[in-house]
């Protein structure tokens, strides 16, 4: 990937973390960790892959993404906005009661979310239900969906895994963020679904192991996801948990709680001084 | 009275699947593996490239469902209700009704009348489960006319609908002038002392119990409440005016179903004594249908004993 690509994809994903922990941080509320682990593959797939216009957000012949893993808003809201779905100042209204941006995405209420999501294990199947209808519609458009590794851990997850094999949806990627936590400890330790890839392969799919924080091995997947054909393609992202805020990073108590006054401005201050770097 | 026909609303509902099939090239159905019970089978063999069966994994269907609706397409979905209102609530309410998607949920096999496979697939909890979730219509049909008709008004109603269908083969109600309207209730009998408010296999009931109370001395109105939601308030509050007492017969549980919707509007509009005729609050076993609704009280004559009731409490 040209490195000066690569430049702007990381100062989008930088931005993005910090619109993502601005929000949390306002509502006093949401989910930090699970955010601030896809925000790399999200700048990538807005800012290279999807074919989407913030100016026509129900293009019916648009890409689609659909975040099954939906208490990860806050990364998504902060990408739309910073692509400009939405104004990036409304971020600070994550959670209020007066506000769109509500703690799960709204397909309804916010410009850009094409799925309702927020109970684990139904956005794949969702997805699954797009990308059918892409197929029946002979559309050429392509539906994405991002996964917790915990989330895998519902059973509904692997019944969207066997349609979707079966039918040979090949227009459809879905990501699962290996992050290793959940809320009640390490996947290991709670209840772990382990091996991804071979679950997905079993139920015919392609499968992919990355770095989730390497914009070349993104790139990569996506277009190998791309390329595979009768099969839909699994990317399994090995990511870190609350990624950018170093007392975040594999922390198990972030993945559900917003920061206080103090712990925000290191936050922003880590955050801040990545991005003067990076645009450096 | 030899000739009456007799139909399960889940042949009809088979049927007006294939008449949309022709009208609508948008319209997809789903099952999970109960294609041949559902009657959507037919829509499979007509229309081998708008079907699509999840197998037996009703969660993934209804979201699947959801999808699809998200690209413009409108779903009818189908399974028996104790797998699509109970397996499935969940991703009904996240995934189809708070969305406002255009999933129609074909649920046949409601109520005891499912005979011999028992407790189990006897779901007499769906009307209740589904009246709970914000944006959605229920409709239960008394016979295979009406039930055609459920299935063309749903398909045109924007937003999710639960259809309640039955296996066993019930008498035709209606005839085919019958116009039927989502919201809207009729008065088949009209009457002075009693209004008996039935849903389902329970309207043809409610006519033959309103017959035998006229030998009574006793003038019962008969009105058939085939919306169960939104509710048709107005006919219930003209009704309790006119006849001041009210029976409410549903093959349901009779917490939660159309009684309950029914009490709901007369405590609130216009108090008057609602006495329920619905499966009371227990689970149903094995049996042949038809000896199941005498057992557990879904015939005309726990329909005319209620209405002595209700007159009484007025």
């Amino acid at each position: 990937m040209d490195e000066n690509l690569k430049k702007q994809l990381k100062i989008f994903a930088c931005k993005a973390r910090i619109g993502a922990i601005e929000g949390i941080y306002c509502a006093k509320a949401g989910h930090p960790g699970g955010s601030l682990s896809i925000c790399d593959l999200l700048s990538y797939l807005y800012n290279v892959e999807m074919n989407v216009d913030p100016k026509n957000p129900h293009d019916p012949k648009r890409d689609r993404l659909v975040l099954s893993k939906g208490h990860a808003a806050p990364a998504l809201y902060a990408t739309l906005a910073l692509k400009g779905y939405f104004p990036v100042e409304d971020l600070k209204t994550l959670r209020k009661s007066d506000s769109y941006l509500q703690g799960h995405p709204n397909m309804n209420k916010v410009p850009g979310i094409d799925m309702s999501t927020g109970s684990l294990g139904q956005g794949i199947s969702c997805a699954v239900g797009m990308a059918l209808g892409g197929k029946i519609d002979k559309e050429d458009y392509r539906v994405y969906t991002i996964l917790g590794d915990g989330e895998i851990e519902e059973g509904q997850v692997w019944e969207a895994a066997m349609f979707a094999g079966n039918h040979h949806l090949d227009n459809l990627t879905a990501f699962v963020d290996y992050n290793g936590l959940q809320i009640d400890g390490s996947i290991e330790e709670v209840n772990s679904a382990y091996p991804i890839a071979e679950k997905f392969a079993a139920f015919k799919w392609n499968t992919i192991e990355i770095d989730g924080h390497d914009f070349d091995a993104i790139k990569k997947a996506v277009d190998d996801a791309k390329a595979c054909k009768g099969m839909p393609t699994a990317v399994i992202m090995k990511t870190v948990k609350g990624k950018g805020v170093s007392y975040m990073e594999n922390a198990v108590n972030w993945h559900g709680a917003a920061p206080n006054e103090e712990l925000y401005n290191k936050a922003m201050d880590e955050l801040k001084s990545a991005l003067v770097e990076l645009e450096a | 009275m030899a000739d009456v026909i007799k139909t399960a609303t889940r042949d009809a509902y088979g049927k007006a699947l294939i008449e949309l099939g022709h009208e609508d090239k948008n319209i997809i159905v789903m099952d999970s593996d109960l294609a041949e019970a559902t009657r959507t089978g037919k829509f499979k063999k007509e229309f081998p490239d708008r079907f699509f069966d999840s197998g037996i994994a009703e969660a993934d269907m209804m979201c699947i469902a959801a999808g699809l609706a998200a690209t413009g397409h409108t779903v009818f979905a189908s399974s028996f209700a104790m797998f699509a209102a109970g397996r499935a609530f969940e991703q009904i309410r996240n995934s189809i009704a708070y969305p406002n998607l255009n999933v129609k949920i074909g649920a046949t096999h409601a109520g005891i009348s499912v005979g011999e496979d028992g407790a189990s697939h006897q779901c007499c909890e769906d009307i209740a489960l589904m009246r709970s979730i914000p944006n959605m219509v229920i409709l239960n049909p008394a016979d295979d006319i009406e039930a055609r008709l459920c299935v063309l008004a749903a398909a045109k109603h924007d937003g999710p609908v639960y259809m309640r269908f039955g296996r066993l083969a019930v008498p035709r109600v209606f005839d085919e002038n019958y116009n039927f309207e989502i919201g809207k209730g009729n008065v088949l009998v009209d009457g002075t002392d009693v209004t008996i408010i039935a849903t389902g296999l329970m309207v043809n009931e409610a006519l033959i119990a309103a017959e035998n109370l006229k030998a009574d001395g006793i003038s019962a109105r008969v009105v058939n409440m085939a919306t169960i939601k939104p509710i048709d308030s107005d006919i219930i509050v003209d009704s309790v005016k006119k006849t001041g007492a009210v029976v409410t017969a549903e093959e349901h549980n009779i917490i939660g179903g159309l009684g309950s919707a029914v009490a709901e509007v007369v405590c609130e509009k216009c108090p008057a004594p609602v006495l329920r005729v619905g499966v009371e609050d227990v689970f149903g076993r094995s049996g042949p249908a038809v000896e199941l609704l005498h057992i557990y009280g879904l015939d005309a004559a726990h329909i005319e004993e209620k209405a002595k009731e209700a007159i009484k409490l007025k």
